[in-house]
């Protein structure tokens, strides 16, 4: 049967992109939205993966109180009792929401409504802080309100593409290829990649600066003098929308005006450096995309404005195919930016700290009770909670257990809390572990509302599954809450279409243009516009009730004198130095395939392997200077924290660096919580955390074997020094090692795999070498095998892992299995995602002849989904021919 | 140089007749080159460091090329196979093994001082000279395997006399056990029936034993007092089952699994009696349990040692094995030892040395065999376990040479087979004045003779100090493959259920070489070419 497609938006990154989606033969299947402004049709891997993550394995079915499964009564009794009490005695900044940019804008709304207007406090927090917030303050400082000018648009128009701290081909792939087919049609558009790692965003740029971490200050001040000297700046723009120039070109020229120095200072190339400059000096349609590179520092708002000054200097903003573009993270980070969820925001755009703004949301609420100044940032929060001071916290969709930075105080002040509740959609992760009550809340396909994506764009999250269980959307559960502490009126909505049409008007009210977020067009909508509303790019004033694509095209903007702010910025390091006992500077963040905490893409099988494992990322030298082997295992030390994971040497790591990806928790391995390693350290202005530049050390992890298993059900990994836990659809890859060598393998294997007595079982054993591999059977069928070796190099994944799908197993396959010697061709470790074509595949397509990108798509179809794949497949094709041994 | 070359008619060194033809590093190993000598073009091959010489002309094609054939290994025999019809060709005599009317002339060569040397004139292939009187002690099946690689290098030569304790002519002993549990017919058994020797002028002495050797005069008397003269005495007086040496062995109903008469007694008891023990555990008293059971009657197995096969075998295989066995409805008794064959006349059962009783009416002994040394002994040959001999296969007085079971060899006695034809080709070659090598016992290899049951195994199975084991297990499948390796080194294999690969691991034991870079595959068969590398 074919049902319907619904019209919806994607949930992972700030790309926004629309997606239709069905319900056909009990699978969801989706694809891209081809009318949809974000992607015009494109999805990336994960985007693509989206329906192998629905299911209901793992999912939060039903309330819990301390593990209890409850009725939704009792629960939201609970709940609202305890931030009643805690209000009650100790006052309402004793209680915190922690909310998360996976909201919808309602849910979202409703619960900065509850927090500021009702409870009368602004400790409502989101995961944003850790994402862009110091984009919102540059913005501010700049723009006089948190506003990103350009559309993605603008890309296909520029013809100078500057990615800054941003990985884009793995974390906004479908903006890349945006960028990519841009750069097809016209090839004399130049992109540049300033990043410390050679990202395979690189691979196809025209210059890449790999400029030292934290040094972008530096670079941008440099710029910025370069363009004053060199008669880019408009005088005009300046003159008549502008304010403090003259001494932010001074702070420029003192701190980074003569380009030989501020190479160095950068660790570039002066050559490359000057390169950059006088392209971008020529160039008038240029685009400067920054991201959690620039944001995620302890200076990343003055690294954000410092991108800002040059596009004032210059006067490109506010024009087709130009201006400077922050690129979000989350699905709807704008969201919850536009309904005021951070603390130091008030509610649409306007301020905490302006008392005509408070005056008017409370008149426009009917408010009990506001707050009246800044509530606590994410990490301040969570330091007042392990304090003591916050007696009651609500974290709603994320997981800060694993995404915090020093990540184990965050974990110990959960356990310190009074009162912990946690909805999310998921039952296990390592937040939920922590708390007292646990609120199932609506999943994705299953709840409707709105988000706003990188460009403004407004887009409907539309319903086609049923809940899962009792599941309920957030916005319902957050009104419920509110009802039941007393606050009986202002929480009554019958739906999301409600509160949107709240939202809206409160963005219009006494507006007149003050603020540039005013989506009074969209005001009155009722239940039917709002189901079919379109793809909208804010601002849509009541007067035309249509979309804008571009801001400041008057050159005007948000401060009260209608100029813009360029910021004097002088570069400062990183708060924590390098020293003797942890030398390298870590670095940490996405990778292609995962989403934040693997909740979701954790489970989607074709996601999981194209890493299916934590890994840091170093380079050669360093790693030979510190003892450290490609493909071992290692500990990287902080002095907040530790982890284990596996080395990898990949070319992409300046010396002095580490990488490592965000996306391990406690649930996924051993010991890979990055954010337990990085620095409290937050930027003054924005309160972001550093999460790219703390001090560490590597070291060695000695384990006397390694290992990986392939099971249906769950390992027994007590004792294991190391394991990691991948999702492979009909069963789950771990990869495993151990300090302590079992006296007797076949007895620790069969308890390690679970397999009892009577289990059918396989197994080969070279105790001398340290071999051993065995493999569980149940009437035939291959339940579970092992793989352990002296070290790290194991024979191949794919081919047991392809013996999964049979019903039973010849006598060939069986003995095959230990072997590890596929009967058909090994397709190798995936490089693409979306098709699940491997390496191996790839190289014997190229030494048959396919050449390129083109042959290889035609023959393999690799690349021709997302093709956020391609820049690896282009490093396949440059290699050399690889030789037998 | 190889000490093979010890032909009376051979000149001490390098003279008149013999040729110089180059340098022995000149042939690639295992390859050939051509030589003119003494006005003939001469075909040279070099294999390992031993060299050879036969007519380059190939007479299928009528061209000079047989020195560009490969050389290789056919049945045992080192072969050139020639460049044009492929025929074989053997080194050692010139026979073409397809069609011996096209052997070529084959021609003495040796090796001094890194010279290959070849002598001008062909080996004759028929001599006039008055024939060499050769005496063989024993008609057992490498007795009658000698004699046949003998007259296929020396049709003519000697005027043989066969003297052998059986009845009948030779028949081969492997097959006794297939022949109890019914798998094969008496007449595939009986390989050489007594007009076998006479149409070969084999003069055979069936069912009369020699007594007596009399080194001085070289002439031996048999037991019904006979006496012959020899140039050339061979012994191949095989061994003998080992009698325990607890009362009642000599009860009715006793016997051993030897020869043709114990398996028609065990075949006649089988339709009568109907319980049997069998003592002994090993592949021979395995194949009797089988047999036995085959043909109706219950038997239990007493054996002293933990598992079965122990020289064979480790204990998971054994296990295996004695399950299988178990579910053929044979019963063991072991570790037991048996104390006391119990009895008046008639064996009535066994008495274990812890007490218990086995009720039986037909005991199999099967705990092993000596070398049948006696003979040798009492003429004053040097003997230990066995009759000592050289590579040669030479006992210690020159006109006496000894193969099979009875001898030993550098420490080494023999009970399978594989070795001791190797044996029989390399004594005919040396009676024939054509050998080439010394004897060197091959890796010896076994498997049970017992339908259903794939059992293989070879070299050395005894875990060792330094010895390293690989093991794979499949329980459901009944599969359990063993490797043995020393130093990186195979030393001995045991596979049961899946016998894949064993004649691989018998050429790895044999080369010993390095097996490091293929350790984790080893044991999975032998490799084939991989369609892509490892991650």
């Amino acid at each position: 049967m074919t049902a319907a497609e619904t019209r919806t938006t994607c949930p992972y990154c700030g790309v926004g992109c629309g997606i239709l989606a069905k319900v056909e033969d009990g699978a969801v299947r989706v694809r891209g939205d081809p009318l949809h402004p974000a992607n015009r049709g494109a999805l990336c891997s994960k985007g693509s993966a989206l329906g192998e993550t629905v299911g209901l394995e793992g999912r939060l079915l039903r309330p819990r109180v301390l593990g209890e499964e409850v009725g939704w009564d009792a629960a939201l009794d609970v709940v609202a009792r305890r931030f009643r009490r805690a209000i009650d005695e100790h006052g309402p900044d004793s209680v915190a929401f922690y909310v998360s940019g996976q909201l919808l804008t309602e849910d979202y709304y409703v619960a900065n409504k509850l927090m500021k207007g009702f409870i009368g406090s602004a400790n409502i927090d989101t995961n944003s802080r850790l994402c862009m917030a110091s984009a919102v303050a540059a913005h501010k400082r700049a723009f006089g309100e948190d506003l990103v000018p350009t559309s993605y648009e603008d890309l296909d128009l520029a013809d100078l593409i500057v990615l800054v701290g941003s990985n884009t081909a793995w974390c906004h792939p479908v903006i890349y290829r945006r960028i990519l087919e841009a750069k097809e049609r016209r090839p004399s558009l130049r992109l540049v990649v300033i990043d410390p790692r050679r990202t395979p965003t690189c691979d196809l740029a025209d210059l890449h600066l790999p400029l030292r971490a934290g040094t972008d200050v530096l670079l941008f001040n440099g710029l910025l003098s370069w363009l004053a000297n060199h008669g880019a700046a408009d005088r005009e723009f300046l003159d008549r929308h502008t304010r403090n120039g003259a001494r932010t070109l001074l702070v420029a020229d003192n701190t980074a005006g003569e380009v030989g120095a501020a190479a160095r200072g950068c660790g570039l190339d002066a050559g490359a450096l000057r390169l950059f400059y006088r392209w971008f000096t020529h160039t008038e349609r240029v685009v400067t995309l920054f991201s959690q590179g620039v944001n995620q520092s302890g200076a990343g708002t003055d690294k954000a404005n410092s991108i800002i000054n040059v596009h004032l200097l210059t006067g490109r903003i506010g024009r087709a195919g130009m201006g400077p573009f922050s690129m979000t993270g989350q699905p709807n980070a704008m969201g919850g930016r536009e309904v005021g969820g951070l603390a130091n925001s008030l509610a649409a755009h306007m301020e905490l700290e302006n008392a005509e703004h408070r005056r008017l949301v409370r008149e426009f609420w009917k408010s009990p009770r506001m707050a009246e100044r800044p509530g606590l940032k994410a990490v301040e929060l969570f330091e007042a909670v392990h304090r003591g001071r916050i007696k009651a916290l609500w974290i709603m969709a994320t997981n800060p257990v694993v995404s915090l930075p020093n990540a184990d105080r965050a974990r110990e002040a959960l356990r310190r809390c009074e009162f912990v509740a946690v909805s999310d959609v998921v039952a296990q992760t390592d937040t939920a572990a922590l708390a007292h009550v646990l609120l199932p809340a609506a999943a994705w396909g299953e709840k409707d509302g709105t988000v706003t994506n990188s460009d403004r764009h407004i887009s409907r999250q539309r319903c086609f599954l049923p809940a899962a269980g009792e599941a309920k959307p957030d916005w319902w559960i957050i009104c419920r809450v509110a009802e039941r502490m007393g606050f009986s009126h202002g929480f009554g909505y019958r739906g999301p279409a409600e509160i949107f049409d709240e939202h809206v008007r409160l963005s219009a009210e006494g507006n007149g243009s003050s603020r540039a977020f005013d989506v009074g067009g969209l005001a009155a909508l009722g239940e039917p516009a709002y189901a079919r509303l379109e793809p909208v790019q804010w601002p849509v004033p009541a007067a035309g009730r249509r979309g804008t694509q571009r801001l400041f095209a008057g050159g005007r903007f948000y401060h009260p004198d209608g100029r813009a702010r360029l910021v004097p910025t002088i570069p400062r390091a990183p708060r924590f130095a390098l020293d003797d006992e942890y030398p390298l500077i870590l670095n940490t963040g996405r990778i292609r395939d995962q989403w934040h905490t693997m909740t979701r893409t954790g489970r989607s099988p074709s996601l999981s392997s194209h890493f299916p494992e934590p890994f840091v990322d170093m380079h050669r030298a360093d790693a030979r200077h510190f003892g450290v082997v490609g493909g071992a295992l290692v500990r990287v030390v902080t002095r907040w924290g530790r982890m284990t994971a596996r080395l990898r040497i990949s070319g992409e790591i300046a010396r002095g660096a580490l990488f490592a990806p965000i996306h391990w928790s406690d649930s996924t391995s051993s010991s890979a919580r990055v954010g337990a390693l990085v620095s409290p350290s937050v930027d003054p202005l924005s309160g972001e955390p550093e999460f790219k530049a703390t001090p560490a050390r590597i070291e060695p992890c000695v384990v006397n074997w390694y290992g990986f298993a392939l099971a249906r059900g769950p390992l027994a990994l007590e004792g294991l020094s190391y394991w990691a836990c991948a999702e492979s659809g009909a069963f789950r890859r771990y990869e495993i090692a151990g300090r302590r060598v079992p006296g007797h393998w076949p007895g620790w294997a069969r308890s390690l795999l679970r397999a009892g007595r009577q289990a059918d079982w396989i197994d080969y054993e070279d105790a001398h070498a340290g071999t051993y591999r065995a493999a569980a059977l149940r009437d035939g069928r291959l339940e579970s095998c092992l793989f352990v070796g002296p070290g790290p190099d194991l024979p191949s994944r794919s081919w047991p892992a392809s013996l999964f799908d049979r019903t039973s197993l010849t006598a060939d396959e069986r003995l095959g299995l230990l072997a590890s010697r596929p009967s058909a061709p090994d397709a190798g470790p995936l490089v693409c995602a979306c098709f699940g074509v491997g390496r191996y595949s790839i190289e014997s397509a190229i030494a048959e002849g396919a050449g390129d990108l083109q042959s290889i798509g035609r023959r393999l179809k690799a690349g021709t989904n997302c093709g956020s794949c391609l820049p690896e497949i282009r490093r396949i094709i440059a290699e050399p021919i690889a030789t037998e041994p | 140089m190889n000490p093979a070359f010890r032909s009376p008619s051979e000149p001490s060194s390098p003279a008149r007749h013999w040729t110089r033809v180059c340098g022995l590093e000149d042939i690639l190993p295992e390859s050939g080159a051509a030589a003119w000598v003494d006005g003939h073009e001469v075909a040279v091959f070099r294999v390992r460091d031993a060299v050879y010489a036969i007519g380059n002309l190939d007479p299928a094609s009528g061209a000079n090329v047989i020195a560009r054939g490969i050389v290789g290994d056919l049945g045992g025999e080192i072969v050139v196979a020639s460049p044009m019809y492929k025929q074989h060709f053997s080194l050692i005599t010139g026979r073409c093994l397809e069609d011996p009317a096209l052997s070529v002339p084959a021609y003495l060569a040796r090796v001094m001082d890194g010279e290959i040397w070849i002598r001008g004139k062909a080996v004759p292939r028929r001599r006039s000279a008055h024939k060499r009187r050769l005496v063989v002690i024993g008609n057992g099946m490498i007795a009658a395997r000698t004699l046949e690689d003998l007259l296929e290098f020396e049709p003519q030569r000697h005027d043989i006399t066969v003297f052998g304790g059986e009845p009948q002519g030779s028949y081969n002993r492997v097959l006794l056990s297939p022949l109890l549990a019914g798998d094969r017919p008496l007449a595939e058994v009986v390989t050489h029936p007594p007009d076998w020797y006479s149409r070969r002028r084999i003069t055979l002495q069936a069912d009369d034993p020699i007594e007596h050797i009399d080194r001085t005069r070289r002439r031996v008397r048999s037991r019904s007092g006979l006496e012959v003269a020899y140039d050339r005495l061979l012994i191949a007086t095989g061994s003998q089952p080992i009698v325990l040496g607890i009362p009642g062995t000599s009860l009715d109903g006793v016997i051993s699994f030897r020869d043709l008469r114990d398996v028609e007694s065990m075949m006649t008891a089988a339709r009568t009696q109907r319980r049997a023990i069998v003592i002994g555990g090993g592949l021979l008293g395995l194949e009797a349990a089988h047999g036995l059971r085959r043909r109706g009657m219950s038997v239990t197995v007493v054996h002293i040692e933990k598992h079965l096969m122990e020289r064979q075998l480790d204990e998971p295989a054994a296990g295996l094995l004695r399950t299988e066995f178990e579910q053929r409805g044979i019963e063991f008794a072991m570790p037991a030892e048996a104390a006391q064959i119990l009895g008046k006349t008639r064996v009535t059962g066994v008495r274990l040395a812890d007490g218990r009783e086995l009720a039986g009416d037909l005991v199999v002994m099967a705990v092993g065999v000596r070398p049948n040394i006696e003979l040798a002994r009492a003429a004053g040959l040097h003997c230990d376990r066995g009759v000592l001999v050289d590579d040669t296969l030479l006992t210690n007085d020159p006109s006496i040479y000894a193969v099979g079971e009875c001898v030993q060899h550098r420490g080494r006695t023999f009970g399978l087979v594989a070795p001791l034809f190797d044996q029989a080709r390399i004594c005919a070659a040396y009676l024939a004045e054509r050998a080439v090598r010394g004897f060197r016992p091959q890796p010896v290899s076994a498997s049970l003779k017992v339908g259903g049951i794939d059992l293989f195994s070879a070299g050395d199975c005894a875990p060792a100090p330094g010895t390293e084991s690989l093991v794979l297990r499949d329980a459901a499948r009944g599969v359990y493959r063993r490797l043995l390796l020393h130093r990186d080194r195979v030393r001995g294999a045991v596979l049961y259920g899946d016998t894949s690969g064993g004649r691989w691991y018998v050429e790895l034991i044999e080369k010993g070489e390095s097996v490091a870079s293929l350790r984790n595959e080893l044991l999975f068969g032998a490799p084939e070419k991989r369609a892509a590398g490892g991650s």
